[in-house]
């Protein structure tokens, strides 16, 4: 595997410290995976000491806990609740004010960019996502001037996974457990006893050239077969796995599946699924003015397909019952993404099973929904 | 160019309740010199001494219908009024005190006052909508202020308010909160209840209250199967749905399926 041998060195914790210290010296605001509140959560992190060392998580449908690793590591844990879209494409966002003075209207539709990124911690399903947002906000006739500027200037430290969470099926979708693209740097965390030690590799010069600055020696080849032994033994035990079978043609033949009804009596419409999903990014436009009527602002925030005014139209919602809803939801993820955008909108990261508080398993509802056909 | 708009009549009127939705008009702070700008208090007992007789355009109405007298006071409220905005729980559902739905309300009555011949009370505490056509029902317990600043601009431009009706969960996890139904199995009732509050619950770790209301397709049924498999016991399924919104349908509904 050359990806795993290109520029391939070993760092211990203290080179890893060196790594967040160069970052923030070239003006990065460097987030990465912490403890918070039971989960693990992306936030601004300084110090390897905040990173999760030592802890692990258990995930199956509907339920997530965290708890104290049998292991002494810093990233064996798989994804938490959030992803990296909320700083690309924030939840909340501001898009134009205008407002009346001196008689003239006067628009602020400057694209907000604050100081670049660094994602700290990327998994390989997460770079997955990261490229089929890509595709949504860049691709199109009008790119999302702040998502460019964000993606543009973001710097990339990407982790192989040593362990794959219990809802995790990222090597049924052929993007994961092992980091191929999309990232500046990738960590293996080598071994499981002791004092930490990552396998460096480097994708990009930018990446190459903060290497070279952190103490580091030369892997040896049995730390690069170890690094590729832990892939390996991540993707072997996966939570998970979609059916083998032709899912995206079937779902779009099986709009009147029985299935659906038993999904519309178990489903919240909560949006829960849509919101932890690394790739989904329906908003609503919000259009507000102030009470002096001088000031008028729109705002973007995100929406769900669950929600029944976002398939609002004139007149009332396309899609009143949860069932439509539900139906809508894995369609365009898994049958009509690929038409729209070339690629699958599911990545395979299992949030959607784990933070669904009805433990709707989206990998047994897809294997139902082609296994038995309706007439 | 742009003549300052004239001021529009603004009147507070308040039935049961506890005067918490109204105090979040004056929490406003700042924007109430604002909202003084645009709007003429004509009635507001809460703020103002004396009342003004009139037309209002705008009739803010805080708290249920619980007695005779009130049940007459909303009709006249609402010909007075051009535009009426009823303001939380009480107004919108009943409040906590339609509690006595569920019961026979003259034994409370009996047990609590020593003279129980001077109350005159209505069998049920009940929504403004259940007496007079409303405009718009603005959720909560107490009613998110800057919510009510969106009503009362929305209002003034003749727009519809930006007022989402989706779930709490949407604004929980929009604020990055950690869900604390799914990671540390407390019973919320977020995935239920309306949006609007900003998530305070679970932002403190806590389960949410549904003091919003139901959202707008809430699914009960498959919220209690989910909480009664953490281990929620009937009883206490009850007792979750019947608080603020106790008589909003799909919570009265529900909590008459649990019980001891
Ligand atoms: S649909 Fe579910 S498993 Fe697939 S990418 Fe979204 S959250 Fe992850
Ligand atoms: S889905 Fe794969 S890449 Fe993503 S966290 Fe799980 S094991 Fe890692
Ligand atoms: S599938 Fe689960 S998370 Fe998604 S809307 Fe339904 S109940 Fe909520
Ligand atoms: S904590 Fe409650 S409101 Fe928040 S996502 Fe979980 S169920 Fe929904």
């Amino acid at each position: 595997m050359s990806r795993q041998t290109q520029c391939a060195h070993v760092i211990d914790l203290e080179g890893l410290q060196q790594l967040l210290d160069a970052l923030r010296e070239r003006g990065y605001r460097t987030l990465g995976p912490t403890v918070r509140d039971g989960a693990i959560a992306y936030e601004d992190i300084a110090s390897v000491e905040e990173l999760p060392r030592g802890w692990t998580d258990e995930q199956s449908p509907g339920a997530y806990r965290l708890r104290p690793s049998d292991t002494d590591t810093v990233f064996g844990f798989a994804v938490g609740p959030q992803s990296w879209k909320r700083p690309l494409f924030p939840s909340h966002q501001i898009l134009w004010r205008a407002g009346v003075a001196g008689g003239k209207v006067q628009l602020d539709s400057e694209p907000h960019i604050d100081a670049p990124l660094a994602l700290i911690g990327v998994r390989a399903c997460e770079l997955s996502a990261l490229a089929i947002q890509d595709r949504v906000w860049l691709g199109g006739a009008a790119p999302d001037a702040e998502y460019r500027a964000r993606r543009a200037d973001a710097f990339i430290v990407a982790v192989n996974c040593a362990h794959a969470g219990g809802n995790c099926f990222c090597v049924s979708m052929h993007t994961g457990p092992e980091v191929t693209s999309g990232y500046d740097l990738a960590l293996t965390e080598l071994g499981t006893e002791g004092e930490p030690t990552f396998l460096v590799t480097c994708a990009t010069e930018a990446g190459a050239a903060v290497l070279e600055t952190l103490t580091r020696r030369a892997a040896r080849d049995d730390e690069i077969a170890a690094a590729q032994a832990v892939v390996a033994h991540t993707a072997a035990s996966m939570g998970r796995a979609m059916p083998e079978t032709d899912w995206v043609s079937r779902l779009l033949v099986s709009p009147e599946h029985p299935r659906w009804n038993a999904l519309a009596d178990r489903c919240l419409a909560c949006g829960n699924c849509t919101m932890v999903c690394p790739t989904c990014f329906c908003t609503n436009l919000e259009d507000t003015s102030d009470l002096s009527g001088l000031q008028v602002t729109r705002t973007r925030r995100w929406d769900s397909c669950f929600s029944v005014d976002f398939a609002y139209v004139h007149g009332g919602s396309v899609r009143p019952s949860i069932r439509a809803r539900y139906r809508q939801w894995i369609t365009h993820k898994l049958a009509t993404w690929p038409q729209q955008f070339g690629t699958s909108g599911c990545v395979g990261c299992g949030r959607c099973i784990s933070w669904c508080p009805v433990g709707i398993d989206l990998t047994e509802e897809v294997a139902a929904l082609c296994a038995e056909t309706p007439d | 160019m742009y003549p300052a708009p004239r001021k529009t009549r603004l009147a507070v009127w308040k039935f049961a309740s506890c005067d918490g939705c109204q105090l979040s008009l004056l929490d406003c702070e700042d924007a109430l010199l604002e909202l003084a700008e645009v709007l003429e208090f004509a009635y507001f007992p809460e703020a103002l001494s004396r009342p003004v007789r009139g037309r209002y355009a705008l009739s803010l109405v805080e708290g249920s219908i619980s007695t005779p007298k009130d049940a007459e006071r909303i009709r006249a409220v609402r010909r007075r009024s051009d535009h009426l905005v009823t303001l939380g729980a009480c107004a919108t559902a009943g409040g906590i005190q339609a509690l006595r739905n569920f019961a026979a309300a003259g034994e409370f009555v009996a047990a609590v006052y020593a003279h129980p011949q001077y109350i005159a009370t209505l069998e049920h505490s009940s929504a403004i909508s259940a007496h007079v056509p409303v405009d718009f029902e603005l959720r909560g317990c107490p009613v998110n202020k800057l919510q009510l600043l969106e009503v009362i601009s929305a209002f003034l431009r003749g727009r519809r308010p930006a007022i989402p009706a989706y779930s709490l969960c949407i604004e929980c996890k929009s604020r990055a909160h950690t869900c604390v139904l799914v990671a540390t199995r407390q019973a919320c009732l977020g995935p239920v209840t309306q949006a609007g509050c900003g998530a305070i619950c679970p932002g403190c770790h806590r389960g949410c209250y549904g003091c919003f209301g139901p959202q707008e397709t809430p699914n009960t049924t498959a919220l209690s199967d989910a909480l009664a498999a953490l281990g929620v016991s009937r009883a206490a399924l009850q007792r979750l749905y019947r608080t603020f919104n106790a008589d909003a349908p799909a919570f009265r509904r529900e909590s008459e399926r649990h019980g001891e």
